[in-house]
């Protein structure tokens, strides 16, 4: 494996199922190093990019590569150095903690067996480890799942929504984990629905809605293309509203009870606040406004075209 | 969470296991699971149950083969077993863990934790079907040992009479019951074989053992139906007699190659079609 390679790039991912298409021409290039957030809604086709990522599924379009190499192409060879879980993970119930960790770490091979003890304590689940797997909560079982997947010594690290059912302290300690892996050079890429746990571990996005890409790139400049829209608030919103719809240079304009938000240049906000003053409406608050993630996520995704069925569950129903 | 092990350099060529290092852990797996022991148990408690019957009553099963001398040395306690035991008991045992062991994954949804390691596909499928097959035959021998054990106790470990009314010593004895079995074993195989199918295509643990045992019936019923004779030969159900040519003198060899080949042609389309089915199948769940 070269380290010159991206960790993740994948060009033209499809994946239909029947007449729906729950991954549609997705392309996406996680760096090393970077900690890569996967955004969308559910059924957008997030977890189906993920399986053909691991070799679970086989995309029937495009390829994806793992550090220079296609699983589909060179096996479980190509997930050397990467490890993760899609959806929840999944353990033996009849076998202990530990046992489901040594048995993936058999089927590891090399030396992932002398790592169990120190996973475990990573994910502090060593004095739990001769209970039975099936007696596990849902956060015991999200632990145990990082556990195997450190297992693997990884320089890749593929999770989806890790912190889905986690308490708010479980949820806490999963993202200053995730953070001190990434610190020590391990590329993660996260799939999660929480825009607060993104916007604090990732650098770079990408936004998925109906299989289809709608952005990718850093974090930082998605954010940076929000700048230039502007909240008024005045004494008078309807007359501000009409006003600002016959101003040049001024876009987007939209009621935002209270008040109005829009997008413009400097000029234009400057010359807007003097045909309000002009007019005798009152200025009580103008103030730039980056949107957030969150905000950002919603118009993507709800922009983006109705799927015609949630394509994940579409993919049940055929496996079932 | 507390400290995190510090990540070293993955290594390029990780070392790889072998198919025995993931036949090793199937087989625990077995041996973690409740229905294994139930199939065990099952091969332990009939012939104990077949004794217990043999003891109380005054006869026994004259019309069979060795039924006769059943009373007379306990060498045919298996072999009678064996007879009764080809209708439901193996059929049963054998469908219970092939059919399950592949469904079993999707049933836990483990399959994506097993294929996302540094196995391939082919290697998980051959320590499968190596787990099952070992397990039926684990059920075999346990059953013949317990029938031997007990037959021996109760009546003793005489010379038997073969098919052909010659003395077999008790050793020879032994050693021909050792024999009769892996002939057993045959037919036995082509089941697990198709219930190892069933589960593999099903992903559902109860339709590839009740399938299983559908067919096995079904296959019993038509070798008894008359007009369709000519099947007979080339159905399972009829495959597991052929160990009694092991008792002729001098041994007839001619019912077991048949059993092979017939048994062989359920069984490799059965385990190819298994197979590809296993290596090609998108892991949804």
């Amino acid at each position: 494996m070269s380290t010159t390679q991206p960790a993740v790039q994948a060009r033209g991912l499809v994946k239909r199922y029947g007449r729906i298409t729950a991954v549609d021409e997705v392309d996406l290039t996680v760096k090393a190093g970077d900690v890569y957030g996967y955004l969308g809604p559910n059924g957008a086709g997030k977890t189906t990019t993920l399986r053909m990522m691991l070799g679970l599924i086989t995309p029937d379009a495009g390829s994806v590569q793992l550090f220079g190499r296609d699983p589909l192409v060179e096996g479980v060879r190509a997930l050397d150095g990467v490890a993760g879980f899609v959806e929840a993970p999944r353990f033996y119930p009849y076998l202990t903690g530990r046992r489901n960790l040594e048995l993936v770490a058999a089927l590891d091979g090399g030396d992932a067996a002398t790592r169990i003890d120190a996973v475990l304590d990573t994910v502090e689940l060593a004095d739990r480890a001769r209970d039975k797997v099936g007696g596990y909560s849902h956060g015991m079982r999200q632990r145990l799942g990082l556990a195997g997947a450190l297992l693997r010594d990884p320089r890749l690290l593929i999770l989806d929504e890790p912190a889905t059912g986690l308490d708010p302290a479980g949820m806490r300690d999963m993202r200053r984990l995730i953070r001190r892996l990434a610190d020590e050079g391990i590329t993660v890429l996260l799939s999660s629905h929480l825009m607060a746990e993104v916007e604090e571990l990732c650098d770079r996005v990408v936004i998925i809605a109906s299989g289809r890409v709608r952005y990718e790139g850093a974090l930082d400049d998605l954010i940076a293309t929000t700048a230039g829209r502007y909240e008024l608030r005045t004494t008078d919103d309807e007359r501000a509203h009409q006003i600002a719809a016959a101003q040049r240079g001024i876009d987007d304009l939209a009621r935002d009870a209270p008040g109005l938000t829009f997008a413009a240049g400097e000029g234009a906000a400057a010359a807007l606040s003097i045909a309000l003053g002009e007019a005798g409406v009152g200025i009580t608050a103008l103030v730039p406004r980056t949107a957030t993630l969150e905000e950002l996520f919603f118009r993507m995704t709800e922009e983006a075209p109705a799927p015609d069925a949630a394509p994940e569950l579409v993919a049940e129903e055929v496996r079932a | 969470m507390t400290t995190v092990p510090a990540p070293r350099v993955a290594r390029d060529a990780r070392r790889h296991p072998g198919v025995g290092t993931v036949y090793a852990w199937e087989l625990r797996k077995l041996r973690a699971q409740k229905r294994t022991y139930i199939g065990l148990g099952a091969a332990a408690l009939v012939p104990l149950i077949f004794v217990i019957a043999l003891l109380s009553s005054s006869g026994g099963p004259d019309e069979i083969p060795f039924g006769r001398y059943v009373k007379q040395t306990g060498l045919a306690v298996p072999l009678v077993g064996l007879l009764f035991s080809s209708v439901w008991l193996f059929p049963l045992i054998a469908a219970l863990v092939a059919g399950d062991i592949v469904s079993s994954e999707d049933n836990h949804g483990t399959l994506k934790t097993i294929l996302t390691r540094s196995t391939e596909r082919w290697q998980i499928f051959v320590a499968k079907l190596l787990a099952a097959l070992s397990y039926v035959f684990a059920a075999l021998v346990v059953f013949v040992g317990v029938g031997l054990v007990l037959g021996g106790a109760c009546w003793g470990l005489d010379p038997l009479t073969s098919l052909s009314g010659t003395q077999i010593p008790a050793g020879r004895g032994m050693l021909l019951i050792g024999a009769s079995a892996l002939a057993y074993l045959i037919p036995l195989i082509a089941i697990a074989a198709i219930a190892f199918l069933l589960s593999t295509v099903t992903h559902n643990s109860a339709a590839a053992v009740v399938g299983t045992l559908i067919l096995s019936f079904m296959m019993q019923l038509l070798a008894i139906i008359s007009g369709l004779d000519f099947m007979a030969p080339y159905l399972l159900s009829e495959q597991f007699d052929s160990w009694q040519g092991l008792l002729r003198d001098p041994t007839d060899w001619a019912p077991i190659t048949h059993a092979a080949w017939v048994s062989a042609c359920y069984a490799v389309p059965a385990v190819l079609w298994a197979f590809l089915a296993f290596v090609r199948r998108d892991v949804a769940g």
